[in-house]
């Protein structure tokens, strides 16, 4: 035992701060971007202790001049690439309009995911289209990769009287077992340990099918996330679990999960899952981690840990103003470019794809969702009473309605006759 | 809604459960059981003994120590269609799953307008009496009728704990299915110096080996009377019927078995015919459940009362290891509470 400390120093408690706030100039300089191709795709069949290198390092496929380099290059042909570049415009030109509607009074709230789109996009183009996907909220990028009709997205997020979720949840929390889509939670990680589960589920039935989740960087510091990773481990479940790393939950900066010590993949080193960090703005190399991820997962060689290394270039929702906690135009510094910029440049330097061409699918995609959305808007927006009937209120709590929610739907129609008069109707 | 196909056989609580699993892996696939220590050692009550070597296991199978991880593996599995039955070693343990149950497993059917459902049972054993503390001695009911979209179930004999066990797995709803640990092996009088009587002696042990299921919702009345209704369950069932017995008082004893959905017919008939009610629980007095069956029976039946509803709990301390037996509401508590109800 030693009682001498007098000559130490006070203990110091750090709180994590990041290094650029409103008024600062952002200089991104410090960010390591290493060379195409510095680690070479491992066998899908590698050990997890093998391969813990790829969680410190960074898979990339598209150069900074956009030439697809190296062997984790997917080799995908010029019709696939223009397919996940009108993917991620498409969502792109959802988002922007969808932001337009809530500022215009249309809804309450809506998530944009831009400079995030190869996370859904190029992730869901690997997977076999019945493949599970527990996405956490800003993957719409799924549900128009996998082509779920844009307009019920949009009377999910008017909650109006074509909102197949009855305007239960808040907008963008879909649902859509059609397309192998979880319905979305707005609390954090849960579905973490569901997407496991199910994938045991699926691996105890002896099925094909695997499973794939997503979480922000933020959300890894809850419960939920580290269960998971336990129960893949353990299970060696056929499950492909995501972080998209985009720097920024709400206006925490990554370091206050944890990110000034490690990357987020080497979250997964401890667990004994083999872990990959990407480069979440190059899509190609989104794609191909994916692809070795399933490939590893089909084959009966267990899960996969990916964090995609990205900026959230907007704000967090509709109801933060991002000016308010982080330095202006972070976005265009970003070291690792933009996406759809990205795939643009490189499909330009095939020969396979011009500018014309971008900005005319640019306009047409802006005007279909355009058109979608006055298709949409014609079944109601949030608030001008073309909602489902009152009594969709009390149904599937249960699958049989109990007395108490009977009694409870017969007082809501008192109230409202209360309210509206005799002449009220139930609608 | 029973059905009984063959010669019952004397089972304590703990056989009779584990012959629901027993039933429940062996006539539906979709039946999965998991938890701490349920595997090849058969889990610390035994309640799941010998299911692993007759049913695989992938059916029945060790977790990780992590409630939040089994209750949100067994979300996911249910998405899947299958039907878990997790369980939870202690009640008091249950904690750690709680968001996974209140927020994902209750609202699943809701929030997704019927897409996904969550037919998951979760087993826990719970209630004090065996000198658990604090950690292994809850009852934390009142939490669980509280959430909507998940239901609750309560046995108090091994006949019940089969049926409605059964019942519950088949439900397409969530069910917590809590077990009463301190009557496993035999009912309590609720005189801890008394030695235990085995099952076997007592009503409710005869128990089928074939299916059958006690339906959800519906109280059982243990004891017809006249003078009060005394509305209980789980072990205080046991102890009611004995304080009664002894202090020889004409009372009605309703086993409400659920909770939630509860049977409000049974209740509402009975306080009305006794003009007086009694609530009995283990558990913590301050918003358990008790206080909203008292309410239920003011709004219902205030012009039948002729004396307060009277509640018998636990005291709002946690469960004391070497007190256990002055928290617990033991004979003394509900006999002198009998006689203060009828004075009024």
């Amino acid at each position: 035992m030693t009682d001498k400390k007098s000559n130490l120093g006070p203990l110091r408690l750090h709180i994590p701060e990041p290094k650029f706030r409103p008024g600062d100039e952002a200089d991104f300089s410090d960010i390591v971007v290493p060379p195409v191709d510095l680690i070479a795709k491992p066998d899908e069949a590698s050990t997890p202790a093998s391969i813990q290198d790829l969680a410190y390092g960074l898979v990339r496929v598209l150069d900074d001049d956009g030439q697809a380099k190296g062997s984790w290059n997917p080799g995908l042909n010029a019709d696939q690439l223009r397919l996940m570049l009108r993917n991620m415009m498409m969502v792109r030109a959802f988002d922007d309009r969808m932001f337009r509607a809530q500022r215009q009074g249309k809804t309450s709230f809506y998530m944009k995911s831009t400079g995030e789109e190869a996370t859904s996009v190029a992730t869901t183009m690997a997977l076999a289209s019945d493949d599970m996907t527990f996405p956490s909220y800003r993957q719409q990028g799924i549900l128009i990769t996998r082509g779920y009709p844009l307009v019920q997205m949009m009377n999910q997020i008017y909650s109006n009287r074509s909102d197949h979720l009855k305007g239960r949840q808040l907008p963008i929390m879909y649902s859509a077992p059609s397309h192998s889509f979880f319905s979305v939670s707005g609390n954090l990680a849960t579905q973490y340990p569901q997407a496991v589960g199910w994938a045991m589920a699926s691996a105890s039935r002896g099925d094909t099918r695997i499973s794939a989740v997503w979480c922000g960087e933020g959300s890894t510091a809850e419960g939920d996330f580290h269960a998971a990773m336990t129960f893949a481990a353990v299970y060696n479940a056929p499950v492909i679990m995501q972080v998209v790393n985009n720097q920024w939950a709400i206006s925490s900066f990554s370091g206050i999960a944890g990110g000034e010590r490690t990357t987020f993949a080497a979250r997964g080193v401890g667990y004994g899952i083999a872990s990959l960090r990407v480069d979440g703005n190059d899509p190609l190399a989104v794609y191909a981690a994916m692809r070795w991820a399933a490939d590893r997962a089909r084959t009966n060689n267990g899960p996969t840990f990916i964090e995609y290394f990205t900026y959230r270039a907007e704000g967090h929702s509709t109801s933060d103003d991002p000016e308010a906690y982080r330095a202006a135009k972070e976005y265009d510094k970003w070291p690792l470019g933009d996406p759809v910029n990205r795939l643009k440049a490189h499909l330009i330097l095939l020969g396979e794809w011009t500018e014309e061409q971008h900005a005319d699918q640019a306009a047409e995609l802006t005007d279909s969702v355009k058109k979608m959305q006055k298709e949409a808007e014609a079944n109601g927006i949030l608030g001008h009473g073309l909602h489902h009937p009152f009594d969709t209120m009390f149904e599937d709590v249960f699958e049989e309605m109990p007395w108490h929610l009977k009694e409870q739907a017969a007082e809501l129609h008192e109230e409202q006759e209360a309210k509206f008069g005799t002449e009220w109707e139930p609608s | 809604m029973v059905e009984i196909t063959d010669t019952p056989k004397r089972m304590n609580m703990i056989e009779a459960i584990n012959s629901a699993l027993d039933v429940m892996l062996t006539r539906d696939p979709d039946v999965v059981l998991m938890g701490e220590d349920i595997g090849y050692f058969g889990g610390v009550f035994r309640a799941t003994a010998g299911l692993q070597a007759k049913h695989g296991n992938t059916r029945v199978f060790d977790t990780p120590i992590s409630e939040c991880g089994i209750i949100g593996a067994g979300v996911g599995m249910a998405a899947y269609g299958l039907r878990p039955v997790p369980e939870i070693q202690f009640a008091d343990y249950i904690y750690p799953g709680l968001d996974q149950l209140v927020s994902e497993a209750a609202r699943m059917r809701y929030r997704s307008a019927n897409d996904y459902i969550c037919p998951m049972t979760v087993r826990s054993p719970f209630g004090g009496g065996i000198f658990g503390g604090q950690t292994h001695s809850q009852s934390p009911e009142s939490l669980f009728t509280h959430i909507c979209g998940i239901k609750t179930v309560i046995s108090s004999n091994p006949y019940d704990a089969k049926g409605l066990l059964i019942a519950a797995i088949e439900d397409n709803d969530p069910v917590i299915f809590f077990e009463p640990k301190r009557i496993y092996n035999g009912p309590f009088t609720g005189y801890y110096d008394r030695p235990v009587e085995p099952w076997a002696k007592h009503d409710g042990s005869d128990v089928p080996t074939d299916y059958y299921r006690i339906e959800l919702g519906k109280a059982a009345t243990v004891r017809e009377g006249q003078a009060l209704t005394i509305l209980v369950y789980g072990t205080m069932v046991h102890v009611v019927k004995s304080v009664v017995d002894e202090v020889g008082i004409d009372a009605e004893i309703i086993d409400l078995r659920t909770l939630l959905p509860l049977d409000i017919e049974a209740i509402d008939t009975s306080v009305k015919k006794t003009g007086r009610c009694m609530v009995v629980h283990e558990a913590t007095r301050t918003s358990g459940f008790g206080a909203e069956l008292a309410a239920l029976v003011q709004e219902r039946c205030f012009y039948h009362l002729e004396a307060p509803v009277e509640r018998v709990t636990g005291f709002d301390t946690p469960y004391p290891h070497s007190l256990e037996w002055a928290y617990f509401p033991g004979p003394v508590r509900i006999a002198r509470a009998l006689e203060k109800i009828m004075k009024d």
